[in-house]
């Protein structure tokens, strides 16, 4: 008992207790800002993924699988800020301009109305790993643990897509997992949610082209939240889900 | 020709000619493998096939732990010959997953192999059965019931399928269906062109262990392009490396609280955590090391303040974990859940070819930072830590010491450190020139433990195959062991215990 104090001491509180304000250190890659009006002297083959267009002079964080390399050849033209608020609903917003400054939004007015006002007291969510690396689920894990507690906001992961409000897919969707992602999107009763979490659900990532995926399952439903990163960071995807579930107070 | 092969050495991440590589006939491939593994420190580290324009060239990686010695070797099956030949696993279990892949991939016929099933079910598979169609081991009996789990599990982990065979509550058989994560990674490294993407894959084969992979793929590339890195560099990576293994032991420790319901444990190691990969990220802004690994450099140096962050970090952390470890070990309700569940004797381990801690829970001394040292390794004493009792407590009891030796080692690495902290580090080159015409094999022991690439060039230095092997493509047999004559009911913690990565078996 005593040592059970003792390690209750040591251990001390560990939540963080604004999860809205939180901020993740440097050098951690969050949004990137491309630098304004300057030269973009970028190759089109130095990102591994394609996410950098350099005649549009965009990089699209739902490819970008965030190893920096532009950054570090070129820190006049990409900086990678530490600012981890990079979830949307829109996946054109994921397309960072010259013009981007400040967090990513969630476009209120694409949220579909089923959604508001129903889940912003408890969602209950099924995850599905469709060729996943285990780093985003690993992620996902953290999302309740001691340190982001999002279990405080009613948001829990479970069992059964009979018991959940929606699916968050992590991975490129192997062509293996197609029939069973699809099963179990179709398990959970409606209205629904979609999130896609990490750069590999979203576009498909560094495992884009490959043979062995099927991604038809987001040509047929539609998507409610993206959550960027390679893994997403989980103050990226508490954060993004707060903003999708509490629009409704979010547009005042 | 059999007397020269003889000094047929390689050395870890050293690359080699292919004209060097030996060609056996089927029959001296055989007797030079049955050879190797009559040793107890011989194992097969990779066995794969290459298909090419003249048809099908086998490829054997064969090591022995206590001489430090690989050895490689091949043999040819021409395009016209009949696809068939007698399966090395019909008298060496190990080579079963080996075998399945190259029959799975190629059509070749390994007769008498004891366990002829698809391994993963790949897009380019001969068979053309769907995951599926997965033929399943079954006993007609109206005794018995079947208990299929997956590939979604209730938890947040990754997808695989396992079919019980229970009499009552009492497993008799576990059948483990895997490939649902297949997501072509061999096929990737070769379509993807620049030596960037490649990296990135390899840090994404299993992303819970991206310094490892990453590593091995990095050596390999240094090895075929002759690059020789700074010692600085050297330790550095296997600083990176010890941290990794110290972040997921601790994670899995929690998770084995969890499951015995020893919520202070969960909780207090799920904490633990936490602080080691915020290190990792601070030193290179990813949380689970992706990026910090790159052939030929870093971009990302190592420097004081780093050090002091991080020696600050594994006080602190070193004082909380000897406490909850100790209370956590101590703890009656955790023993009597860990004790002998899950048994398997180092017979078994032998039998179906255990790596890394699967291997050294039950006596088997098998650690590459020992028998193949690489990077920081080749600078220190390495001893691997050994237990004999094979079940869930060796597995958690592996962790918890293993925590504690990697601290040890990371306070060795950084004393070395010190010497070298002056040199100056490269960064990474976009390309790296390699060597035409060569062979090369790299491997690390990540936290799972052995991983293992393997690479060909051809005549104008281009990687025209790639291999990868993770250390979990033999040690799924062990989990299917240990859940004999078990409860059902036992196998989450066991699942647990061993925690196999799906990714880096399915690629």
């Amino acid at each position: 008992m005593l040592s059970e104090i003792k390690i209750l001491g040591q251990h001390g509180k560990q939540y963080i207790p604004d999860i809205r304000k939180a901020e993740v250190p440097s050098p951690f890659r969050g949004l990137p800002e491309i630098t304004k009006g300057s030269d973009f002297p970028i190759p089109e083959d130095l990102c591994p993924t394609g996410a950098i267009n350099t005649s549009l002079r965009t990089i699209d964080i739902g490819m970008c699988s965030f190893c920096g390399e532009c950054e570090h050849r070129f820190p006049e033209t990409i900086r990678f800020t530490n600012n981890h608020r990079t979830a949307t609903n829109d996946r054109n917003a994921l397309i960072i301009t010259e013009d981007q400054r400040g967090s990513i939004e969630l476009n209120p007015s694409l949220v579909r109305k089923e959604i508001i006002g129903v889940f912003g007291r408890s969602l209950k969510l099924r995850q599905v790993s469709a060729g996943g690396d285990n780093s985003a689920e690993l992620e996902l894990g953290a999302c309740g643990n001691v340190n982001f507690d999002m279990g405080r906001f009613g948001i829990e992961f479970v069992a059964s897509p009979r018991h959940a409000d929606g699916v968050v897919v992590t991975g490129p969707i192997s062509k293996n997992m197609s029939t069973a992602l699809e099963i179990c999107y179709t398990a959970v009763a409606d209205p629904k949610l979609l999130i896609l979490a990490g750069t590999d659900a979203i576009s498909g990532g560094i495992f884009a082209g490959s043979p062995a995926l099927d991604r038809s399952f987001l040509e047929s439903h539609k998507v409610d939240l993206y959550v960027p990163g390679n893994p997403p960071h989980p103050l990226t995807f508490i954060n993004g889900i707060l903003d999708l579930i509490q629009s409704k107070k979010h547009q005042k | 020709m059999m007397e020269n092969i003889i000094n047929e050495l390689t050395t870890n991440g050293q690359s080699v000619s292919i004209d060097q590589i030996p060609k056996l006939s089927f029959e001296e491939l055989h007797d030079e493998i049955e050879k190797c593994v009559a040793e107890p420190d011989g194992h097969c580290i990779s066995y794969y096939a290459i298909q090419n324009e003249k048809g099908l060239t086998f490829i054997a990686c064969l090591a022995n732990d206590e001489s430090h010695s690989i050895r490689v070797i091949s043999c040819e099956m021409k395009a016209g010959e009949k696809k068939k030949t007698l399966a090395i696993s019909k008298n060496h279990f190990p080579f079963h997953v080996y075998e399945r892949e190259i029959s799975e991939n190629f059509g070749v016929d390994f007769f008498w192999h004891p366990w002829p099933k698809p391994l993963r079910f790949p897009y380019n598979a001969v068979h053309g059965r769907e995951i599926n169609e997965y033929p399943f081991y079954r006993i007609s009996s109206e005794e018995l019931h079947e208990v299929g789990v997956g590939p979604i599990h209730a938890g947040v982990i990754e997808p695989g399928h396992f079919r019980f065979i229970c009499n009552g509550e009492m497993v008799l058989h576990l059948e483990i269906q895997l490939g649902w994560q297949h997501r072509g990674v061999e096929t990737l490294m070769l379509q993807k062109a620049t030596l960037l993407q490649k990296n990135i894959i390899a840090e994404s084969i299993a992303g819970d262990t991206a310094i490892g992979h990453g590593l091995a793929f990095t050596q390999l590339i240094e090895g075929l392009g002759d690059i020789r890195i700074p010692k600085r560099v050297e330790i550095e990576r296997s600083i990176a490396l010890e941290l990794e293994r110290i972040a997921i032991h601790t994670g899995d420790l929690s998770a084995l609280c969890t499951d015995v319901a020893y919520q202070l444990g969960s909780s207090v190691f799920g904490a633990l955590r936490t602080p080691v990969i915020n290190f990792t990220q601070s030193w290179c802004g990813n949380r689970f090391g992706k990026g910090l690994i790159r052939p030929g450099g870093s971009n990302y140096i190592f420097r004081e303040n780093l050090r002091d962050n991080l020696n600050k970090m594994l006080d602190d952390f070193e004082v909380r974990f000897k406490a909850i470890a100790d209370r956590t070990f101590n703890l009656d309700s955790v023993l009597g859940r860990f004790e002998k569940i899950g048994h398997i004797t180092e017979k078994q381990v032998r039998m179906f070819g255990g790596v890394g801690m699967v291997a050294r829970m039950a006596g088997v001394r098998r650690d590459v930072r020992w028998s193949h040292p690489s990077s920081g390794y080749q600078y220190l004493d390495f001893d691997p830590v050994v237990l004999e009792s094979g079940d869930v407590m060796a597995r958690a009891l592996l962790r918890k010491l293993e925590v504690e030796q990697s601290i040890a080692y990371i306070r060795d690495l950084l004393t070395i450190w010190e010497e070298t902290k002056d040199q100056n580090i490269d960064s990474p080159p976009i390309n790296i020139k390699l060597k035409p015409n060569a062979f090369n094999l790299s491997m690390t022991e990540g936290w799972r433990g052995e991983i293992c690439h393997s690479a060909i060039t051809d005549e104008k230095g281009e990687i025209v195959h790639y291999k990868v092997k993770d250390p979990s493509i033999h040690n799924w047999m062990g989990l299917a062991l240990a859940l004999r004559n078990l409860e059902i009911s036992d196998f989450p913690i066991n699942n647990k215990s061993f925690d196999l990565s799906y990714c880096g078996h399915d690629l």
